[in-house]
Order: structure tokens, then C-alpha cells, then sequence
């Protein structure tokens, strides 16, 4: 009987799955470890949930700039970490001028708004420049060249901007007005965290509706399936390619502009992370998929932030927080072994509605 | 001046010859069709009048404009509208979006209207499932799809490419009973058909095409009763 077990499993299969029981059980046994000690009370667990939902709509929004540009082109603009980064690193600029002059917390709304739009415009240029100069010469190409051309644009706009802005680490300006928290239904919420976590599901919402209502959304959906059959109907093909750049550009600005409410440190290597996290973010939501990313980023941001607490700290594991980053790339690389299209991908070779 | 004349079109896929020479004329509301076995240049020819591939030598003109210098979508603009080989609708867009699609650079709102119910109209088939996704639709339906959908575009003439490839007799007929009605109405077509026996009934013109080349042209009827096209693409 266990001779015919084997021989219908291989034994990759089965060492997968062993690993995959051992980290279940891992998890349960952590999270029980860490509940039944009393450790962390409920309001410590609300906010920690709180705070992965503002972490996760920055790197939801950063996923949408991957799944965009791979649901179009097939393929991984690893550079996308250094667009998100010279937006918010221009950005800073303006915002320690400003608050030089006092102009910042006299009027922090048109700030913070002034510090998006140049953010937006920077990252945009860079994004649609990218595509121009580094990509769009490749599109004939083999996958794996415009994949390579991408790490390579990515270390050079890192250095580039190092060279530009130097190299120490620099902080934004406080915001008086989104110091301290408000009490929402009986719940303490740090403002910075809930303006993130708002104004991030409205440009989701947005984007959402530009994608699936509007012409320029519908030529993008076709391009996506079909760039002949698109080219057919009279779409410059070209020019939605550039759009869908622009538009993952402009997220990745406005994520680039909470993350510095949030953690104030801005720096060239800043966006090499939060990249690689969005990333994870769009594979595990399925990448190509809007709402996948979406959820993925959430999802990411939530377990990022409870699973050092719920599940390291059970397991007697000390300073847990380290390693925050090891848990989301756990889960990238669980995704990959296990449900390799992601949570909402479509099985491409079935696309049924 | 005909609508749509080709002289001397040379097309390659890479280092492929696969256009030696190609001239052909559609005059306004005609039926003129390429028939000719597979691998023969009949598809290569839509897609260079088109605009998908380039011609190396030769010229492309609609009423005396040259179309070479156009990308693909420019020369939609110009009225020139293909219904592709496998009808390449949109998949994952719904019935209705596909429609859309078809009338892209169009902003007449009010027009467009009108001819989304003249195309649901002639498929009435497609009003009925208009909110379901492409992909769900049957291979005659998409055929429905993608002519309807060239349709929107408001086309000075329809190039169709194999439109009874893959589809059940009566689909076939059904297909190119409309084939008829459009022109009709007055619609230009350049049809390209394996099934040159069907092809040559409804043309008014034939061209038949080998390797690259045109080997024969004229009268439909007069090459329907031709005995060389006969034993080569009626079955004798």
C-alpha cells in the first residue's frame, strides 16, 4: 500500500507537503503558544492589524504598477522599486523647503498634495522613459533579456539618484496635523495610518473603475489579450503601453508619498524592498490581476505585521520583528510551491469568466 | 480608381519570401476573393494591406492614398477593417465591449448606437448573450462576434479572413448569407476562403493565389468553371 502511495506521489511532492504540515503546524502551535500566554492584549492586536493594512495598501498600491505592466507585456519591471523611490526621494525636496518656510504645517492638505504631484510627475517621467529607452527595444526579444535590462535599470537608477541626492538617509518633515490618533467607533487609529489606508482604497477604487468603465481602460484590457486584434480595432498599441507605465508610475508615486507619512526616512536604496514586497504582493494575488494585487498587497502588509507577535513570539523566537522580512518572503516562496497562479489567478490555460 | 488596389507587393516574414509580387484590384462594392491552398500568401496579403506587416517593395493604395507608410491602427482609421483568421475577439471582454471595441475611434455616440442594434440586428444571437464574456461564446458565434464587430467600425471595406474556418455547415451558410446581404447594401469585401467553391458563388471577382503569386484572375463564374481550379481547389 505505501509502495502505490509512492508511486503516485513523487517524492518532491511529498517532502513539499511534509514542509508544508511541519509550518502548519509551526503556525498553529506558535499562534496558541503566543494567545494562550495573554501576552498582547486585544487593542495590541487591533494595531497591529491597523498597521499592516496601512503597510499593505503601500505595497498594494506599488503591486498594481508590477501587474499592470506584466498583464500588458509578460513581463517583471524590477525596476518598479526605483520609480516608486525617485518620486518620493524628489518629493522630500520640496517638503523640507516647504516646511523651511512654515508653508508646510500652515497648510498641510496643499502640501502633502504639492509633494504628490511632483512625486507623480517624477516617477511617471521615469517609468514612461524606462519603458521608451529600456524596454520597448526588447519587445521582440526573449523573455529573460528585458528581465535582465530591468535589474540592470534598477541598479542604475539607484546609483544615479545616490550620485544625484547623496547617500545619507534623509527624514520628512513631520505633519502637525497627523500627529497623535483619533478615536473611530471606540478605536484608537493613528491619523497617518488611517489617512493611508483611505486615501489608498480611494486610488484603488479609481483605478479599479479606470480599468474596467472607461474606453481607455477597455483598450488596455484588449491590448492585454491581443495586441494584433487591438491594433485591428484602431488602438495604438504603442501609446496604451506607455499609459499603462504612466499609470503604474503615478501608484507608485502615490504609495511612495504614504510611505513617507508613515516612515519619514527616504533614501536611493529605499525602494529596493518595498519592491520586492509589492512583488510578492502581485504574485500572491495572482500576478496580471488587478484585484489580486490588491488583496495580495492587504494580505501581505496584515500577516507581515501580526506574524512576528502571533506566531515567532509563541515559538520562543527572540527579537521577532527581525524578521518580518523572512515571513513575507516565506510567503512568496509557499505561494510559488504551492499555488503557483497566485490567490485570484486564472488557470491561463482556461480563461473562462 | 478602385477602392483598394495593390501593385507589385513583396512581403517577407523574416528571411521567408512569402509575397512575390502580388497586384490586385477591389473596385467599390464588390465581392473579390483570394482563394488559394494553405500557406499560398492569402492571410500574409490581408495582413499587409493592413499594416500588420510591412511590405518590402510595392504599393498598397486606398483610392489612390498609399497605405504603406500607416501603422496598423492608422490604416483602421482609414476605413480598412480586417475580420481576422480565428476571429481573435477579446476573451476575457464581454459581448457588448467587444462591439465597443470594434467602433474605438469613433465618437458619434448616437451612431454608434444605431449600428450596435443594426449589428444585433443581423446576429441577433449576439443581443441575447451581450453580457457574457467572449470566451464563453461558440465558435460560430464568435465568427458572429468578430463580423459584427469589424462592422462597428463603419468599414469602406471588410477584409475577412477564412470566415468559415472550424464552423458547422449551416453557420457556414449563415455567414455567408450575410456576406451577401452586406454587400447588398453596398459594402465592399475582399474575401479570403480555403473553401473557394463557397468563396466563388458569392464573389463577383476571383484571384487565385500559389506560393506568393497570382496564377489566375477574373470572372467568379468563369473561374468556378476553370479546369485547373477545378481539379485543384473543387475536388475535380
Amino acid at each position: 500500500m505505501l509502495r502505490n502511495l509512492l508511486k503516485k506521489y513523487d517524492t518532491t511532492d511529498l517532502v513539499m507537503y511534509l514542509i508544508g504540515a511541519v509550518l502548519a503546524a509551526l503556525v498553529i502551535y506558535g499562534s496558541y503558544q503566543t494567545l494562550s500566554s495573554g501576552k498582547y492584549s486585544g487593542e495590541v492586536w487591533l494595531d497591529f492589524i491597523i498597521f499592516g493594512l496601512a503597510q499593505g495598501s503601500i505595497y498594494a498600491l506599488i503591486a498594481l504598477g508590477y501587474t499592470l505592466v506584466y498583464g500588458i507585456l509578460f513581463m517583471i519591471n524590477f525596476a518598479h522599486g526605483e520609480v516608486f523611490m525617485s518620486g518620493t526621494f524628489t518629493a522630500y525636496f520640496l517638503a523640507i523647503y516647504l516646511d523651511s518656510t512654515g508653508f508646510w504645517n500652515q497648510h498641510p492638505i496643499i502640501s502633502i498634495l504639492l509633494a504628490l504631484v511632483v512625486a507623480v510627475a517624477v516617477s511617471t517621467t521615469i517609468a514612461v522613459v524606462l519603458e521608451r529607452i529600456a524596454y520597448r527595444p526588447l519587445r521582440g526579444a526573449p523573455r529573460l533579456v528585458p528581465l535582465i535590462t530591468a535589474i540592470g535599470a534598477s541598479f542604475f537608477l539607484q546609483y544615479t539618484f545616490r550620485g544625484l541626492y547623496g547617500s545619507g538617509v534623509k527624514t520628512y518633515p513631520d505633519v502637525d496635523a497627523l500627529k497623535g490618533s483619533w478615536n473611530i467607533f471606540g478605536i484608537e487609529i493613528l491619523k497617518t495610518q488611517a489617512v493611508v489606508i483611505v486615501a489608498s482604497v480611494i486610488l484603488m477604487v479609481a483605478l479599479r473603475f479606470y480599468v474596467q468603465k472607461t474606453k481607455a481602460g477597455r483598450a488596455m484590457r484588449a491590448v492585454a489579450e491581443d495586441k494584433e486584434a487591438a491594433a485591428l480595432m484602431g488602438i495604438d498599441v504603442d501609446r496604451v503601453i506607455v499609459n499603462t507605465f504612466a499609470l503604474g508610475g503615478a501608484s507608485a508615486a502615490a504609495a511612495g508619498i504614504m510611505y513617507a507619512l508613515i516612515f519619514k526616512q527616504v533614501n536611493a536604496f529605499m525602494g529596493f524592498i518595498p519592491g520586492i514586497k509589492a512583488f510578492t504582493a502581485a504574485v500572491l494575488g495572482g500576478i496580471g490581476n488587478l484585484p489580486g494585487a490588491m488583496l495580495g498587497g492587504l494580505f501581505l502588509g496584515v500577516v507581515e505585521s501580526l506574524g512576528p507577535s502571533l506566531v515567532l513570539d509563541g515559538l520562543g523566537i527572540p527579537a521577532p520583528y527581525q524578521l518580518k522580512d523572512a515571513i513575507a518572503f516565506l510567503m512568496l516562496v509557499l505561494v510559488l510551491i504551492f499555488r503557483p497562479s497566485g490567490i485570484m489567478g486564472e488557470n491561463l490555460s482556461e480563461k473562462k469568466a | 480608381m478602385a477602392l483598394l488596389e495593390l501593385e507589385n507587393v513583396h512581403s517577407y516574414y523574416g528571411n521567408i519570401h512569402a509575397l512575390k509580387g502580388i497586384s490586385l484590384t477591389v473596385e467599390q462594392g464588390e465581392i473579390v476573393t483570394l482563394i488559394g491552398a494553405n500557406g499560398a500568401g492569402k492571410s500574409t496579403t490581408l495582413k499587409t494591406i493592413s499594416g500588420i506587416i510591412d511590405p518590402r517593395k510595392g504599393s498598397v493604395r486606398l483610392e489612390g492614398e498609399d497605405l504603406v507608410a500607416y501603422r496598423a491602427h492608422e490604416v483602421v482609421s482609414k476605413g480598412v477593417i480586417q475580420v481576422p483568421e480565428g476571429r481573435r475577439i477579446f476573451t476575457r471582454l464581454t459581448v457588448r465591449e467587444n462591439l465597443e471595441m470594434g467602433a474605438f475611434l469613433r465618437n458619434d455616440t448616437q451612431e454608434i448606437k444605431k449600428d450596435l442594434e443594426w449589428v444585433f440586428s443581423l446576429f441577433p444571437r449576439l443581443e441575447e448573450r451581450q453580457n457574457q464574456v467572449g470566451g464563453t461564446l461558440s465558435g460560430g458565434e464568435q465568427q458572429m462576434l468578430a463580423t459584427g464587430r469589424a462592422l462597428m467600425a463603419r468599414p469602406r471595406i471588410l477584409l475577412m479572413d477564412e470566415p468559415s474556418m472550424g464552423l458547422a455547415p449551416v453557420l457556414v451558410d449563415l455567414i455567408f448569407d450575410t456576406i451577401k446581404d452586406l454587400n447588398e447594401q453596398g459594402m465592399t469585401i475582399l474575401l479570403v476562403e480555403q473553401n473557394a467553391l463557397l468563396a466563388l458563388d458569392v464573389a463577383d471577382r476571383g484571384y487565385v493565389l500559389e506560393t506568393g503569386m497570382i496564377t489566375l484572375a477574373g470572372d467568379a463564374k468563369e473561374l468556378a468553371a476553370n479546369p485547373q481550379v477545378k481539379e485543384a481547389y473543387l475536388g475535380g
